[in-house]
């Protein structure tokens, strides 16, 4: 119900808006909870686990109850709490598990079960059968227990992530984080305030208390507009600070576009992540619950949330009202609801000495309340006198306040415990938990305005005097000192279901249970309640459930202790925390040079790491792969292909010891090596196991540059630097990556030099570029390094210009081979080519193998030390029965040989034990007319020739192959060097 | 003969304005990487001052500016812009590096606003000034940051990456002119 002259809302601007499909009206300012509550909507949802009705229990982000889902298909966004949900024109709202409908729920069922659903009882009943469990219990749990679902469509909104850096983060814009922030400003430090909601003012804008003879929600305006034209003061309205972080650093979510009807752009969330030199907390404090019998029917709220209903938004659950608490700050509730002319029936304290605060309101001390009456809404309770007779009264709306709890979360982040204080029943935050932060206000324990005031004040000044700023305290405005008296009531006595924990509905009969089994551990307790492990972290709840615990175990609530509390303090969408990582944003994507003329072509790309390399170049009549790879190395074998081979990694070494640097890192001998010559080197790890490959070429007497393979740019460089920093740092070497300097191209093929020739400004012939030759020639004007080197087995080259000549050399050369009826070439054809030569990829140096087991164990030189040497002499790494290099090639009935196919003898059992070795690499050789493969076979080296039995259990093969050597196509090597 | 042409990293890509910020390809025509080689610290220094007038920078410092200034890009090495840097092969390893990189400038009032939604380190004016660089993440790619300007960046990224730098900048330029 709307209550006529009360509220900050703006009457003048109505907004009409649908839940569940029906249409309500609300006003500017308004919650989705406050308007539905001023339509006199009562219930929004249903439980977790019972299907009970459920309505508002607060006002606030802590909101267990009133959960919905926003929006629909693929903008769904479930979840959301309908009391920090800001209302729109037009916005469009679903209440959640319910089925068919919020007001019949056929699986409030659950609810009449209720014996048989207690804590624990999933662990005792549906362990057995079995399979049951995964098949039946399951998934029948899980379509009645739950909150909101996703669309499962991809979703069509935006998120974004950011980072801040400020000298002080004021964490709360209620009064004291106002004052710290303030406080802090004027010394100039850099400040950031971040504060939940979209307006300041945290509970002054839900009391009637003035702050300096104003209204509170007016003296926070004014502070807000002083700190607004302030050049170093940023404010983050809607933004909750969801963790703390080490050194410093703070997540925090900014709800860019949650209330808006059309995003424009803009994100739907942001997630920043706030580094801060000082913090100071002002999180302020959170009323909690008193349990007793049916004390979740919708009506029954907060107290202090009731007030900023009635304060706030000019709205109320129902009339009669009557308010129920433990403390004094209940009695505000009950003074201004009658003050605005409710209909106030009682004041309910469970002191016995309690004092009416409330005026002229009827008042019950030493009384309580001992159950609640009515389904989907409440509609009287039950009050017990000190003597233990009961009376029914009529009530649409109660009130409850079980008193207040400092928010803590933030100080416990980094495993902080806070300490329980007995003045004012609740933990506060243990100084010092966090490096740098302060606690300020109410969840400092402070519950005066005054008392927030000052010590935000005081902190704000503080953490930026910490920091050197230099500045005095500013003035504190005069507010209300009321004194925070309170009694001891957690759980009011009696039979029947007292709710704590009203997101995954755990009662005190649960606690008890979890206790009666031996769970007293607090943590323990938690676990087997799942209390506290809801959405909402139990934020009202935690402290109740552990004194209801403390109480049956005999123990006091100190030894008792809290469970963990861990960030998000509010619930952070995977979207935002993820932002930026979808589709493009997932890696970076590294093309060529040759990438466009490469695409023109209409290769299909493959990922190489980060980078797109061509697969195969499909020629007009060719339907399939195949047909494309075979052509193209059938013209690498008989006239020329082009070939991108920038990827692999280039490192510029220059310095007086890189011969000395190369003999070590490499297990041949490179410090001879003549200037315009290269040399093929193997790098091993220091566990002597092969770490990667490729070719040094020596430029000059002071520089040269060395070739990885793509896949081990990085790692390459990595360990080069590491074995310079670490191992020799003596050797005066100096390395560059120079992989995106030059665009690259292998010209292989019979035909490739007369190709050259042709681009050339000087020809080249055997006598001036003998085989592993390099040196630096003009092509078309331009400087370029030519290597002689050859990775198909060919006569070939590989040609580098800077990479701003790549497009237009990539052009060239394939226009001029097409010409000699060669033309480019594509992964496939390239991984055939080196197969069917034996040559190795990572494919065959995975990480296991050694120099010994691929055939180069003399490429590691006896004559000289080098990184992984002496781990691979290692007893066991040079044996005869290790799985070593082979060639294989098929002669059973199936012409196959899968890749990752393991070989067998051919009278054995193909099982684990006696398993001889397995393929890495396959391929159908045009040039051999035959599938070839490399693998590891056992002694492989001493087994050319032998036939053994080869299967494929993943694909359902079996066959025999023949053991060859690797080398299958030109094993003399002649072609190269033609 | 024909003749070889040259394409900048960016070609087709840039230049492109959102609300009041813009992004630009700075062609870089020499760009060179000078690592001083063991004890050669100083000296490095004094060659290039007494050469070019420009000294070594410190880490995450720029000296000069323009088209003559050196980026500090790693442990013992810099960035020097400006032709081929005149020191012996004793002194450094000058390494050619004018088609490794691709440099962007980003300029604008909300610039600082732009790099916020990619970069993990300060870049407010206050500890990010003029002459200053960063080596850093720009969403999964590392890059060099120099402020040009009390609203001007330069950004330096691998050439091959310069479609991934421009879609990253693009998509916060974006976001942050929609706001």
């Amino acid at each position: 119900m709307r209550i006529d002259g009360k509220g900050r809302i703006d009457r003048s601007k109505e907004i009409s808006f649908k839940f569940d499909g029906l249409t309500y009206q609300g006003f500017g300012g308004d919650t989705v909870a406050s308007a539905l509550m001023g339509a006199g909507v009562r219930l929004l949802g249903r439980s977790f686990k019972y299907h009970r009705p459920r309505g508002v229990l607060t006002a606030g982000s802590e909101e267990p109850n009133a959960l919905i889902t926003m929006h629909s298909g693929d903008k769904t966004d479930p979840n959301v709490r309908a009391t920090t949900q800001e209302l729109y024109e037009g916005l469009q709202a679903r209440s959640q598990n319910r089925w068919p409908s919020l007001g019949l729920d056929l699986l409030s069922l659950n609810n009449l079960a209720a014996p048989f659903f207690g804590a624990g009882f999933y662990y005792k009943t549906f362990m057995w059968p079995k399979p049951f469990w995964e098949k039946v219990y399951e998934p029948l749990i899980r379509r009645a227990a739950g909150l909101g679902a996703l669309s499962g469509e991809r979703p069509s909104d935006r998120y974004e992530k950011a980072f801040a850096f400020c000298d002080v983060l004021v964490i709360g814009g209620g009064a004291s984080g106002l004052m710290a922030a303030l406080s802090a400003a004027k010394t100039g430090a850099d400040v950031i305030l971040c504060q939940e909601e979209a307006e300041f003012g945290g509970r002054l804008l839900s009391e009637t208390e003035e702050v300096d003879a104003q209204e509170g929600a007016d003296w926070a305006a004014s502070v807000v507009a002083e700190l607004e034209a302030m050049e170093n003061v940023r404010l983050m309205p809607r933004t909750s600070v969801t963790g703390a972080y080490d050194q410093g650093t703070f997540g925090a979510l900014e709800r860019v576009a949650h209330h808006l009807p059309y995003s424009l752009g803009r994100p739907t969330e942001c997630f920043w992540r706030i580094v801060a030199k000082r913090s100071v907390l002002c999180a302020g404090s959170l009323e909690r619950h008193i349990a007793f019998q049916n004390n979740d029917i919708p009506g029954i709220m907060m107290a202090g949330s009731m007030r900023s209903y009635l304060n706030r938004w000019g709205v109320a659950p129902g009339e009669p009202i009557a308010v129920f608490g433990n403390n004094d700050d209940a009695h505000r509730t009950a003074r201004d609801m009658a003050e605005a002319g409710l209909h106030v029936v009682a004041l309910i304290d469970s002191r016995h000495d309690a004092e009416n605060k409330a005026g002229d309101v009827p008042f019950y001390p030493g009384h309580q309340v001992a159950k609640g009456h009515g389904f989907r809404g409440l509609e009287a309770i039950t009050l017990r006198a000190p003597n233990g007779s009961e009376s029914k009264l009529h009530v649409q709306g109660l009130g409850v306040s079980g008193g207040w709890n400092p928010s803590v979360h933030l100080t416990c982040h980094m495993n902080g415990r806070p300490v329980w204080n007995e003045d004012i029943l609740a933990f506060v935050p243990r100084e010092g938990a966090i490096p740098g932060m302060t606690v300020a206000g109410a969840a400092n324990g402070a519950f005066s305005t005054a008392g927030c005031l000052a010590q935000g004040a005081a902190a704000g000044l503080e953490a930026a005097r910490d920091l050197g700023f230099k500045g005095e305290l500013p003035a504190v405005p005069v507010a209300e000192d009321t004194p925070y008296r309170q009694g001891r009531l957690w759980a009011v006595e009696g039979k029947g279901r007292a709710w704590l924990d009203f997101q995954n509905d755990v009662t005190v009969k649960d606690i008890k249970q979890a206790a009666v089994e031996n769970y007293r551990s607090v943590e323990h307790m938690k676990r087997y309640t799942t209390q506290g492990m809801a959405t909402d972290q139990g934020k009202s709840s935690n402290v109740s459930a552990l004194a209801v615990l403390a109480d049956v175990t005999g123990r006091d609530i100190p030894e008792t202790g809290t469970t963990t509390f861990r960030p998000p303090y509010v619930p952070v969408s995977i979207a935002a925390m993820g932002a930026g990582g979808a589709d493009k944003g997932f890696a970076p994507e590294r093309f060529t040079t040759s990438h466009k003329a490469t695409v023109e072509r209409g290769a299909p790309m493959i990922e190489a790491g980060l980078w797109y390399r061509p697969s195969y170049y499909p020629a007009q009549g060719e339907t399939t792969w195949r047909q494309s790879c075979d052509r193209e190395v059938n013209m690498v074998r008989s006239t020329v292909g082009i070939c991108d081979v920038s990827t692999l990694g280039k490192i510029d070494l220059q310095g007086k010891d890189v011969g000395a640097f190369l003999d070590f890192v490499y297990t041949n001998s490179f410090s001879k090596l003549k200037p315009g010559r290269v040399r093929y080197g193997l790098m091993l790890r220091e566990d002597g196991h092969v770490m990667d490959d490729g070719t040094t070429a020596r430029l000059s007497e002071n520089q040269w540059v060395m070739t990885t393979t793509t896949a081990a740019a990085g790692l390459v460089m990595r360990h080069l630097e590491w074995v310079h920093q670490a191992l020799c740092p003596q050797m005066d070497v100096r390395f560059t990556s120079v992989t995106e300097q030059w665009a690259q191209f292998a010209v292989a093929g019979p035909k490739s030099r007369e190709l050259l020739n042709s681009l050339l400004d000087a020809p080249i012939d055997d006598e001036s570029f003998p085989f592993m030759q390099n040196g630096e020639v003009s092509v078309m004007g331009v400087k370029a390094r030519l290597f002689r080197i050859s990775f198909s087995g060919e006569h070939a080259y590989e040609i580098a210009v800077p990479s701003r000549y790549g497009d237009s050399l990539y052009r060239e050369l394939v226009a001029r081979a097409e010409a000699m009826d060669g033309g480019a070439y594509g992964m496939e054809a390239l991984n055939v080519l080196r197969i069917e030569k034996g040559h190795i990829t990572h494919a065959e140096i995975h990480g296991r193998v050694t120099a010994f087991d691929i055939g180069f164990g003399k490429m590691v030189s006896a004559k000289k030390d080098c990184v992984g040497k002496t781990m691979s002499e290692r007893p066991g790494l040079l044996e005869d029965d290790r799985e070593m290099l082979v060639g294989l090639r098929p002669v059973g009935a199936i012409k196959e040989i899968p890749a990752g196919a393991h070989v067998f003898e051919t009278d054995a059992e193909p099982t684990r034990v006696n398993d001889l070795g397995y393929v890495t690499s396959t391929c159908f050789s045009p040039t051999l007319g035959e599938v070839r493969a490399l693998g590891f076979v056992r002694n492989g080296r001493a087994r050319h020739g032998d036939k053994l039995k080869l299967v494929d259990h993943l694909r359902g093969v079996e066959t025999v192959v023949e053991v060859t050597d690797p080398v299958a196509f030109d094993v003399d090597g002649g072609r190269l060097r033609g | 003969m024909a003749e070889l042409l040259a394409k900048s990293p960016c070609d087709g890509l840039l230049p492109r304005t959102h609300g009041k910020v813009s992004l630009s390809e700075v062609v870089i025509t020499d760009l060179y990487s000078v690592a001083p080689m063991k004890g050669q610290g100083a000296a490095v220094d004094a060659a290039l001052q007494a050469a070019h007038g420009i000294g070594f920078p410190a880490p995450n410092r720029v000296t000069g500016s323009g088209d003559l200034r050196c980026i500090w890009s790693g442990r013992d090495q810099a960035l020097f812009f400006g032709g081929e840097p005149d020191l012996t092969p004793d002194l450094a390893a000058v390494t050619d590096q004018s088609d490794a990189w691709v440099m962007v400038r980003l300029e604008g009032a909300r610039a600082e606003e732009v790099l916020a939604r990619l970069v993990p380190v300060d870049l407010r004016s206050s500890t990010f000034a003029e002459g200053h660089c960063a080596r850093t993440l720009l969403q999964h790619m590392t890059v060099s940051i120099s402020r040009v300007g009390p609203e001007a960046f330069e950004i330096l990224a691998f050439r091959s990456m310069a479609a991934t730098l421009v879609h990253d900048l693009d998509t916060a330029l974006q976001m942050v002119a929609a706001r």
